[in-house]
């Protein structure tokens, strides 16, 4: 663990500018030479180094970037350090931070890692001690308030279900373990197996779902719904502002939904497009709404797109189970009187004419502020989503070599890491806790 | 002279061990207690070990400590328990004849050179300038010392309640100790109320044995001793019988004449070791409780039932009692009662057991906040060990940290973490329970022990060859490979891909027999079978300990950086009021401790650090 190479983003996460990526450790060589066209044999210390940084694999270009390499222990950590200043964007940072943490015996710093090993190595003189407690103090507060707070509701509950689960687990095998001699009912490894499998399909799941590097990597998606010829199409040219859809006042037109990359306010978006949502007996039109439902169901933010001239105001049955961001927005305004355009309840509902570009600039920001939010406006929050990631990863790792088969003891410690895993997002799982779990759910007491 | 080394106070299992420790040191000791005779009683269950509790009792003797070698001799049922489980969770456990156990931990002390022992009541601390002088017999007799141990167990302003009766004394037929709370209170220690009870105690002639189960011991009882070759006396058979609803509704209909329910105790109770109120209580829907009828010896015919612990009145012990099958007639010998005394916050103790606000002065077992002979041994064993270091050696200190022991775990929670009720030692409570194993005790602490001086040369000849043995086997099993010859011969269970395989390899695996291991590889034959099996075991954890072991590493680290005792939490800027508070109540004394207290951060671990640095 002591040995392990760290990496940390130095710099404030935003899309312009340099970054600075800093790694110290005993694979600094080793990583320059597998992500750079930098031969290390030859490498000064303390000199700049242009050089392109790829991938270990595939040797894909990831950035151009300007290295440094500090020898140990002529480094701020003691240890060997490089610095890889890189273009400040948020897909160049995410895919070189990411195949970083690819690597063996390579990992994210923990908060004031940098500066306690520099402390360990003698090389800190910690005349500022106080600033630099601010300092870490500041990044462990926020962390704390994003694993109790801030994380959004339902991935909070989502994980402290998942803690608590592994906990009632690792209860069980503990009462197993610590008190043979009690009445403890035989049939809990059913229960044990289930439990444990759950947590893992759905921490799996939701690794899957919930990839914020992918995110970042191939866009957030945003659905426009709407009934047949709302203008669904055309909401997606202004937004645009080119002919990538064929418009027809023809209903039926867009049956498949089709794709479109853009970049908005910095972050990479896919917008969708969908079949209009109609009932209808036409197969190939049920299949489309199947289709839409779907992309629905993946999707950060749904434009719910509608024909102000028919309706006012306007709900949408198709969105009951969905439960991220929607805009209602009221298309075709420019058919509509000013008393009309007043009716329009407009704390809930966006009103544009796509057709004329009004209310355009207003989606368009609320989309932007919505994808802030939904990345937080803090520079830590792609850190923090990464050991989110990372701490799961490492919870999966540890109950996917879990079963019952093997000794109990081993099964234990196996749960017991995962706990411990996903306890970094959580808050930790102290040894008390446990011992409530057995002492509330089993008769100990010979 | 009444001049001593060291005064251990107190001759329960910790005194017991803390004065051996010490005089083993060579510290000039005397152990006063108020009564010669009950040396090394056990007042509540006679069984030594269990989960946990087992791993103590091999670590004090791996320290060549005296519990180990005492229930060996006076154990009269061996139960390995979780023996069908890995060897880390396996936890040796005895039954003892009550009377031999005393005898033989009488007879050790007596046989110890350096001890010198005293029978009287010790009511006053000598304390002059915040260091302890020496303490003063209800007599009038005063002796003195460079350290004194207190092992007062429930002792200390005991109370004992049997239904709404109440008696003053530290156990049944005993006075309690009413004037040292008294000092340590003036010392600026704190002091609560912690709870524990005893069963009533059975007649075992007029139990009905032909209709209960029985419970046997192992047929090769597991010595608890690595000095131990072989078990000597013979094993008796315990008996298992359960409440039913009859017993439960009586109790029931009497909830309100407990001490535990009316509100006469204050104190808390364990809640592993619950009265049988507390059970009924707590998982009111079961219809029956286990009980297990313990003999307390061979000579006796006395039974304690483990499993009915109360504070209810007299009469309702015998009602209820009744109602339980076998014991129909039984006669009731001795009452359960409920035991409240007084303890020292362990907060104000250091790694050493030392008291951090007095010089000199040492607290083990019960006063501490634990429970449990095996916990009362184990920090007696340290005690003694820093008080003699503390008399002989100023400055020098034996600390056993988290990671060499149960003791360490157990003295590092107490003094990071402080009690809510008694503590008792479980082996969840270890982060590194697949390397604090209780096979595996002498090669953790041995050595050590044998450095401070606290470990005879006798036990540390036989601990080194079988240390040297076992490297020797270990180099072996390592660098030998397999033939892929033999893998088909003998059908191992062994993979012949990826890579050649070692004996280590093949260790790991459950299904190889000895035999097998002997045939294809003589040179193994000639390995003791405790040899043997430390190497199966550390194949079989391999994988796991790698992981541990850096744990265990980073542990360290933290651990080697001590904290001025004198450090001004306020002067540290960046520490908010919350985290000095914090910090001053438990006064870490290295930074792995400082962070081991709940709600000390990262960041503020960095600022004593820095603060350190600086000044």
């Amino acid at each position: 663990m002591s040995s392990s190479t760290i990496y940390a983003l130095s710099t404030v996460y935003g899309k312009s500018g340099v970054a600075v990526i800093r790694i110290s450790g005993s694979e600094v060589l080793n990583i320059i030479s597998q992500m750079s066209d930098i031969n290390v044999s030859m490498i000064k210390p303390r000199h700049a180094y242009f050089t392109s940084i790829r991938k270990k694999e595939t040797k894909e270009l990831l950035d151009k970037a300007l290295v440094l390499y500090f020898k140990a222990p002529h480094s701020f950590t003691g240890e060997d350090v490089t610095e890889i200043q890189c273009h400040g964007s948020k897909a160049v940072l995410t895919s070189i931070l990411n195949e970083l943490s690819k690597l063996d015996n390579v990992r994210l710093a923990e908060p004031g890692e940098f500066s306690k090993r520099a402390f360990y190595n003698q090389k800190m003189d910690l005349t500022e001690a106080e600033g630099l407690a601010d300092l870490i103090d500041a990044e462990t507060t926020m962390q704390q308030k994003y694993a109790l707070h801030q994380m959004e509701g339902n991935l909070r509950t989502l994980y402290s279900t998942w803690r608590e689960n592994l906990v009632k687990v690792l209860s069980y095998l503990e009462a197993f373990i610590d008190f043979p001699e009690e009445d403890i009912p035989e049939n809990l490894s059913e229960n044990i197996l289930n439990t444990v499998f759950k947590v893992k399909n759905e921490i799996e799941k939701h690794l899957q779902q919930n990839n914020v590097n992918e995110r970042l990597r191939n866009g957030f998606r945003i659905v426009i719904t709407g009934e047949t010829n709302a203008g669904k199409s055309s909401l997606i040219n202004a937004l645009v502002k080119r002919n990538a859809v064929i418009v027809s006042d023809i209903a039926g037109t867009t049956r498949d939904a089709i794709d479109i990359n853009l970049d908005m306010g910095g972050y990479p978006v896919i917008i969708t497009d969908t079949a209009g949502i109609r009932e209808t007996e036409n197969p190939i039109e049920k299949q489309g709404i199947e289709i839409a439902k779907e992309k629905i169901s993946d999707a950060d933010i749904v434009i719910a797109l509608y024909d102000a001239s028919r309706n006012l105001n306007s709900e949408f049955k198709v969105l009951k189970d969905y439960n991220g961001k929607v805009f209602y927005v009221a298309n075709k305004i420019d058919k509509l009187t000013s008393e009309q355009i007043n009716n329009i309840d407009d704390k809930k509902h966006i009103k544009i004419s796509a057709k004329y570009n009004q209310g355009i600039d207003e989606l368009t920001n609320s989309i932007i502020e919505t994808i802030k939010d939904s990345f937080s406006t803090t520079s830590n929050y792609l850190i923090t989503r990464i050991r989110y990631r990372k701490a799961l990863e490492e919870c999966l790792e540890n109950i996917e070599i879990f079963n019952l088969n093997k000794e109990i003891e081993l099964a234990a410690e196996d749960i017991r890491l995962a706990c411990r895993a996903i306890g970094k997002i959580t808050g930790s799982v102290e040894v008390n806790e446990i011992l409530d779990k057995i002492f509330g759910s089993f008769c100990i007491g010979k | 002279m009444n001049k001593y080394d060291v005064l251990v106070i107190g001759g329960g299992h910790a005194g017991c061990e803390a004065c051996a420790s010490a005089a083993r040191m060579g510290a000039k000791t005397a152990l006063i207690t108020h009564k010669i005779a009950t040396i090394g009683e056990m007042s509540c269950n006679p069984a030594i070990g269990g989960l946990g509790k087992g791993h103590l009792v091999r670590e004090i003797d791996a320290l060549d400590g005296l519990m180990g070698r005492v229930i060996d001799k006076a154990g009269i049922q061996f139960r390995l328990l979780n023996s069908s489980k890995g060897p880390a969770v396996r936890g040796p456990r005895a039954q003892a004849d009550r009377d031999l156990y005393k005898k033989f931990m009488q007879k050790a002390l007596s046989e110890q050179e350096n001890l010198d022992i005293i029978e009287g009541a010790v009511e006053y601390l000598i304390i002059e300038d915040k260091v302890i002088k020496g303490v003063k017999l209800e007599s009038g007799d005063c002796f003195y010392a460079e350290s004194v141990v207190l092992t007062t167990g429930t002792f200390l302003n005991g109370v004992m309640f049997t239904g709404h009766q109440t008696s003053i004394g530290g156990r049944v037929n005993d006075v309690s100790c009413k004037g040292i709370t008294a000092y340590l209170k003036a010392a600026g220690l704190k002091v609560g109320r912690l709870k524990t009870g005893t069963p009533a105690r059975l007649d075992g002639n007029t139990i009905n044995w032909s209709v209960l189960d029985t419970q046997n011991g192992d047929e090769n009882p597991t010595p608890f001793s690595f000095l131990t070759e072989k078990i000597e006396q013979p094993q008796i058979e315990c008996y298992i019988t359960s409440t039913n609803e009859k017993t439960h509704k009586i109790i029931r209909d009497n909830f309100s004449k407990c001490a535990l329910f009316s509100g006469l105790i204050t104190g808390v109770g364990p809640r592993y070791c619950p009265s049988i109120e507390d059970k009924l209580v707590k998982f009111a829907d079961r219809t029956s409780h286990q009980i297990f009828l313990e003999p307390e010896g061979y000579n006796t015919n006395i039974v304690y039932p483990n499993g009915i612990s109360t504070s209810l009145p007299a009469d309702v012990q015998e009602e209820f009692i009744h109602t339980i099958k076998g014991l129909e007639n039984v006669k009731i010998t001795r009452y359960a009662y409920a035991i409240e005394y007084d303890y020292v916050d362990p907060l104000e103790l250091n790694h050493c057991l030392k008291v951090k606000k007095l010089d000199g002065l040492y607290l083990a077992g019960q006063i501490n906040g634990t429970t449990g002979y095996e916990e009362a041994g184990a920090q007696g064993v340290i005690a003694g060990i820093n008080a003699a270091l503390n008399a002989l050696n100023k400055g020098a200190e034996f600390v056993v940290d988290r990671s060499e022991g149960y003791m360490g775990v157990m003295i590092d929670d107490l003094i990071t973490k402080g009690v809510d009720e008694p503590y008792r030692m479980f082996t969840s409570r270890s982060e590194y329970r697949l390397y604090l194993r209780a096979d595996n005790a002498d090669l953790r602490l041995t050595e050590k022990g044998h450095q401070v001086g606290c470990v005879s040369e006798n036990r540390y000849g036989v601990f080194k060859r079988k240390k040297e043995e076992l490297s020797n086997a270990i180099r072996f099993v390592k660098e030998t490979y397999l033939q892929s010859k033999d893998i088909d011969k003998y059908s191992l269970p062994i993979k012949k891909e990826g890579g050649k395989k070692t004996i280590f390899n093949l260790l790991s695996c459950d299904s190889v027999s000895r035999e097998t291991v002997n045939e294809i590889f003589p040179e193994l034959e000639k390995l003791s079978d405790d040899v043997f099996e430390q190497i199966c075991i550390e194949a079989k954890y391999a994988g796991y300990m790698k992981r541990q072991n850096n744990d265990i590493e980073v542990f360290k680290k933290d651990e080697g950086i001590k904290i001025r005792k004198d450090i001004d939490y306020t002067k540290i800027g960046g520490l908010s009021r919350e985290m000095v508070s914090k910090l001053d109540k438990v006064r870490p004394e290295t930074i792995g401790e400082a962070s081991r207290i709940s709600g000390v951060t990262p960041a503020a671990i960095m600022a004593i650090l820095g603060y350190m640095k600086n000044n």
